[in-house]
């Protein structure tokens, strides 16, 4: 079974620092919705897969790490738009608009969102 | 083929389906299945096309461009969707981004089957469709 | 400083199968900037698993892309596979490896037609799509399907290929080989093609690197990563050598990708020859699953993601696919930096863009 390593979203900078660091590239973000927002992001170094998670209430905001992987950013407005994870300071903001994701409530009244 | 009275023109446009419909009727193209012997050319301007092949299941933000390149095309035009995606929305018809079926969006003449449409059915639905242009042509003319 | 303008690239463009809208910006006739707009081919699948239990889940993940479609399925298949502790019998990992390694052939070819497109050679674009037919026909005869198979499942294959239609898949492969040969020579030596791509859109290993580059696009930078060496599949069984070249452009990404060709082509040989002569070709699939899982291949374009997370009942709370068209992206938009305007269409196809993939 794989490894994921459960930090606090004050570290998620500092890991992520220590990951390019250790020239790991990182090979995806992912949220899963249920009760809380799960955030794991997975870095890679040649064969070698570390997962990083991170639990966050519906409303809490959370750095992104666009600084330090540049191309992180087209995971995050993935994860801002259809998730509505608040993703602050992402270096291009596409602000909910990357996908232009249909914006109307179905039919159990939830807003059209993943996950 | 005595029925084709000119070479149509195709415009190929896909918007939100798999791409394996796609990729079957570039294959319609190809020696294998060489639609060029009847004259059939793909364009990739909609200002010299006849008929508009479509591969979609059509998503929120598609809807405009498809319109748009629909209006674009000169009449008497004909439109056939290609795909199970492109008539009802397919396997992705629950999906919270689609609208399922091209008809929701602009008028279709021809329905064309399969997940992935095979190339034969595609150039029969051509074929099809050419009709669809003759008649409409001679309603123009009335 | 010349004139500035802003040139839309897409979504329908005669060079794009598929729509993706690029806002380029240029100085006279340089691109100094490229502004992504994507979300055309959006369908929002991964939501899907909420409606689909796992095993039906297959058909559509082998409907987030046409082009590695078997390879979708097999990603998925392995993730689920991993989270409910199956192991499959050989003879099914031999025969889902026989089938990617014939998908990236397809793919690859389908490419290097689009390419020959793109760079004028119109005829050649028909003779690679010629050659692609015969790849197909063997889909079709041991599937039954051209382009999207089902033929995988979670817990193994539906099919089985037989020896005599094994024999079949070597003796057309062997008999490609020349006329294969004579097409990929003229992309490699062929002065106006080399003039078209040499040097344009040169990708550094350290850029590569810093940009998160996979696949096809990182090894012609020099990175030497192929997700096949991880050992899934029937890999650990056969020798294989992880394609490379150093020079990081349009030309390096087009000899890459015409040497895995041959490598696939050796790849399938080999699982023919060892083909374990046990006939199960599946495991009965007991229970749900519980657990989680990333899952990592390489197809034709670059190593893709699976991520499933189940709870314990048929319906699964979270299924994400990160397409390796997605990690390209941002190499793409670098590369564009300073190529000429006409250039833009190869450079855009030379990391082999999937679009369907990319955005799901």
């Amino acid at each position: 079974m794989q490894n994921f390593k459960i930090i606090g979203k004050d570290d998620l900078l500092s890991v992520a620092t220590q990951m390019k660091y250790d020239h790991y590239r990182l090979a995806q973000i992912s949220c899963t919705k249920k009760d809380k927002l799960d955030l794991v992001y997975s870095f890679v170094k040649d064969y070698d897969l570390e997962n990083i998670r991170i639990e966050l209430e519906f409303d809490e905001e959370i750095e992104s790490i666009s600084g330090i992987y540049s191309y992180a950013f087209l995971y995050e407005n993935e994860i801002k738009e259809l998730f509505g994870v608040k993703i602050m300071r992402i270096s291009l903001d596409f602000n909910g608009t990357f996908y232009k994701i249909k914006k109307t409530e179905s039919k159990n009244g939830e807003v059209a969102q993943n996950g | 083929m005595n029925m084709i009275k000119k070479s149509p023109w195709i415009l190929h446009y896909d918007g939100s389906s798999c791409n394996g419909c796609d990729i079957e009727v570039l294959a319609c193209l190809t020696p294998l299945y060489d639609v060029e012997r009847f004259g059939i050319i793909n364009t990739g301007n909609p200002k010299h096309a006849d008929i508009l092949l479509i591969t979609v299941s059509v998503n929120e933000q598609n809807i405009p461009v498809v319109k748009q390149l629909y209006d674009q095309m000169p009449n008497p035009k004909a439109v056939v969707a290609v795909g199970i995606c492109a008539a009802t929305g397919g396997i992705f018809k629950e999906c919270y981004n689609v609208m399922g079926g091209i008809d929701k969006v602009i008028p279709v003449d021809v329905y064309v089957p399969g997940c992935a449409a095979r190339p034969e059915s595609i150039i029969e639905g051509v074929v099809k469709a050419l009709g669809v242009l003759e008649s409409k042509r001679k309603a123009n003319e009335e | 400083m010349g004139n500035r303008t802003i040139v839309p690239f897409g979504p329908q463009h005669p060079v794009l199968p598929e729509p993706i809208h690029l806002d380029l910006v240029l100085e006279d006739e340089t691109v100094i900037e490229a502004i992504p707009s994507i979300g055309f081919v959006h369908r929002g699948l991964e939501k899907l698993v909420e409606k689909k239990d796992f095993q039906q889940y297959v058909y559509v993940a082998e409907r987030i892309c046409g082009i590695c479609s078997f390879m979708h399925g097999m990603g998925y298949c392995m993730a689920v596979e991993n989270v409910m502790d199956l192991k499959l019998p050989d003879r099914a990992e031999f025969l889902r490896t026989i089938w990617a390694e014939l998908s990236r052939i397809h793919s690859h070819l389908l490419w290097l037609g689009l390419l020959a497109d793109a760079v004028g050679f119109e005829s050649l674009f028909m003779h690679c799509w010629r050659l692609r037919e015969e790849i197909l026909d063997l889909f079709d005869m041991t599937t039954g399907g051209r382009v999207i198979f089902s033929v995988c499942k979670v817990g193994g294959v539906r099919k089985d290929i037989d020896a005599e239609k094994l024999k079949k898949i070597v003796e057309v492969l062997s008999n490609m080989d020349s006329s294969l040969r004579s097409i990929t020579k003229i992309f490699l030596s062929d002065t106006s093609i080399i003039s078209r791509m040499s040097g344009v859109g040169v990708l550094s290993p350290e850029e590569a690197f810093d940009l998160g580059a996979v696949g096809p696009m990182a090894r012609a930078s020099g990175i030497v990563v192929d997700d096949r060496l991880l050992g899934y599949g029937a890999y650990p069984h056969v020798k294989f050598e992880v394609q490379t070249a150093t020079e990081g452009d349009c030309y390096a990404r087009t000899k890459v990708r015409i040497n895995e060709i041959f490598e696939s082509i050796s790849i399938i040989k080999q699982c023919v020859s060892l083909m374990p002569s046990d006939t199960a070709i599946d495991v009965p699939v007991k229970g749900n699953p519980d657990g989680e899982y990333f899952a990592r291949l390489e197809q034709p374009r670059g190593e893709v993601v699976y991520y499933v997370k189940g709870n314990g009942t048929k319906f699964l709370d979270r299924m994400r696919v990160r397409t390796p068209t997605f990690a390209n992206l941002p190499p793409l938009l670098h590369t564009l930096k300073g190529v000429d305007l006409a250039d833009v269409p190869v450079l855009v196809l030379t990391i082999d863009p999937c679009i369907s993939c990319t955005e799901r």
